[in-house]
């Protein structure tokens, strides 16, 4: 006979490989379950009794303790509403009727930047964009929908809906006058021509897609908005993607996080590659570029 | 956090309301089946049948006893809450609109829309503790206003009338005489039509959504503009937090254009604006069309939205949300 408190032995006989003739016959010869409980201190006791795979007869005694949830103040007024029966079309629906149902998707408060920023102060130091906004707004042109002075293409309230733009649009214009002037007919790629070097490369990298962080060797249990909460303190994050398993519902361990400045992307990288998250070293870099 | 759907009408929702509680909540829509729901986990208590036309809003009484719903199909109803059974059926020559019980439940204002060479109305009703005893007699109507009358609730002690609609402007009413009292600036007030108008928890303020695409918060006894909530999508629903100084804003753009575009274009968020700041807060993602209905749990730490889409969608708040700093 063994007895056991606390919770259910883990008995090596499981529903599903119960024989079920034979376990039909013998459940005669057993003593009904007794429940005892709950008592003051919400101690409830279930006895049961079954065979093992031995076929010896075993009494289990599961303790369990109950517990009301604390938030539930209800009123007195309340809690009798939560026994009115139901009315109307609801009367005949049961747990299967799936009405109500709670969302796999976790939404959270998507905070338009990262708190303790003040609104909108654009990061002058060291932008000679930036600073040129200052001296004539004009510069200020934006990518997605064309609008001059009003704001920057990170910003623009249509930038959803914007096609992936080619990255062949913004080639620097003055290369294309540098190489005709020099007569030359053949081919040079954007990244050789005249002024690409130091312009191109980093005009690209201030695009709202190419501050795109990759963080692999993720635990499973991590969440987009675990990684949110992660990488928010470096600066304000435009979009967290936690790769899922389509299938199974389990992450596959990488994810990536896209952030509204660079350099706080930069930052980023810095500080988390190598930083021990939930049991695992993560890796944290930059994403490189889809091909398309 | 993660949101409970309910998909319990087929039709867009049209209003929400919780009871004083907080443990029920009620909503409308164009199904015409108002229904109600446990506030915490979303399980459908009850429909309420009888109407045959959109629901277009409903108040329940501070017992949590009495429903008052008012619908398209020229009826304003009360209802047992419990039972589900219809106690009277006020007739109009026109659709009703708006619907409210005045503190102390004993008297409802009802707006009636302009309908067939009729002027738009609003009306007081006598609401009798004995269903048998209940008269359908107005004992006030306000005539006046072009166009249609989106929301009228009371004011401060039930001594005044606060309405809104298609002329964008606010008006006070004395409840008694039906004079008027006092008219929003039309410099400063709304532009367009005004889609919704909500009390705060203590009814000293009221906030008012429109089509122009901002939100307005107003003294309830001066008509004085306090703060300005300037969003980027049309306002069709708002609440204040009885809880935390905040203001929830949902909208999106109009129903009939929604197909045309890309849901993430549509704005179809909740978003959250500091009340006094009138700085954004944060949004609250998840409708595929535009939001129509909002309400704040009385306890402050739920809210539930209703969409064009036909679900309603409660959220409670995680614990974060409470600590949020400006």
């Amino acid at each position: 006979m063994a007895v056991d408190l606390g919770r259910a032995p883990a008995s090596k006989l499981r529903w599903g490989e119960l024989d079920e003739d034979d376990a039909e016959e013998m459940d005669f010869f057993l003593p009904p379950r007794i429940v005892i409980g709950p008592d003051e201190n919400g101690l409830k006791k279930v006895i049961e009794y079954k065979f093992n795979d031995d076929g010896k007869k075993v009494k289990v005694t599961t303790t369990i303790q109950i517990r009301k949830l604390a938030r539930a103040r209800l009123s007195k007024r309340a809690l009798e509403r939560r026994t009115w029966a139901k009315f109307g079309d609801a009367v005949h629906e049961d747990a299967s009727s799936r009405l109500t149902m709670v969302s796999t998707e976790e939404i959270l408060l998507e905070r338009p930047r990262a708190p303790g920023s003040k609104a909108e102060e654009p990061k002058s130091a060291g932008d000679p964009l930036a600073a040129m906004v200052k001296s004539g707004a004009s510069l200020m042109v934006c990518r997605t929908c064309g609008k001059k002075g009003d704001h920057w293409t990170a910003k623009c309230p249509y930038k959803d809906l914007a096609q992936p733009i080619d990255s062949t649009i913004d080639k620097p214009p003055t290369a294309e006058t540098s190489t005709g002037a020099a007569g030359k007919t053949t081919y040079v790629p954007p990244g050789m021509r005249a002024g690409a070097a130091d312009k191109g490369g980093s005009e690209m990298r201030r695009r709202n897609d190419e501050n795109s962080v990759r963080v692999t060797n993720l635990s499973e249990d991590t969440r987009e908005p675990d990684l949110h909460e992660l990488f928010r303190t470096f600066g304000p994050v435009s979009r967290v993607y936690v790769a899922v398993d389509q299938k199974t519902g389990v992450s596959r361990g990488f994810g990536f996080v896209n952030f509204v400045h660079r350099e706080d992307a930069e930052k980023a990288i810095n500080k988390l590659n190598g930083y021990g998250y939930d049991n695992l070293i993560l890796r944290v870099e930059w994403a490189t570029p889809r091909p398309n | 956090m993660r949101p409970i759907l309910m998909k319990g009408h087929e039709r867009p929702l049209t209003f929400l309301k919780y009871n004083r509680e907080g443990d029920l909540l009620f909503s409308c829509a164009k199904d015409h089946n108002p229904t109600v729901w446990f506030a915490d986990n979303g399980d459908r208590l009850g429909v309420y049948r009888g109407h045959n036309g959109a629901v277009w809003c409903c108040d329940v009484s501070r017992d949590s006893r009495r429903l008052i719903t008012g619908s398209a199909d020229q009826t304003v109803k009360l209802w047992d809450v419990q039972s589900g059974t219809q106690l009277y059926s006020f007739n109009f020559d026109s659709p009703a609109r708006a619907v409210e019980f005045s503190v102390g439940d004993k008297l409802a204002v009802i707006t009636t829309d302009p309908f067939m060479g009729q002027t738009s109305t609003i009306q007081v009703k006598r609401i009798s503790r004995d269903p048998n005893e209940q008269v359908g007699d107005s004992i006030l109507t306000i005539k006046g206003p072009q166009g249609r009358i989106n929301r009228a609730v009371w004011g401060p002690l039930n001594k005044t009338i606060i309405s809104a609609g298609e002329d964008a402007v606010i008006r006070l009413w004395d409840s008694e005489t039906g004079q008027l009292l006092k008219e929003s600036d039309k410099e400063t007030g709304h532009q367009k039509t005004v889609a919704s108008l909500v009390k705060s928890s203590d009814g000293s303020h009221i906030l008012t959504g429109s089509l122009d695409k901002s939100a307005k918060l107003w003294d309830s006894r001066t008509l004085t503009l306090i703060k300005t909530y300037v969003t980027e999508r049309p306002v069709n629903a708002c609440d204040i937090s009885p809880l935390l100084d905040h203001v929830v804003i949902g909208g999106g753009q109009d129903a009939s254009a929604v197909t045309r575009t890309d849901h993430r274009a549509g704005k179809f968020e909740a978003k959250f604006f500091h009340k006094i700041l009138e700085e954004e807060i944060g949004g609250v993602k998840g409708h595929f069309g535009p939001i129509n209905a909002l309400a704040f749990n009385p306890d402050g730490r739920s809210f539930s939205s209703g969409g064009e889409d036909g679900y309603i969608r409660l959220h409670h708040f995680d614990s974060d949300y409470f600590t949020i700093k400006m």
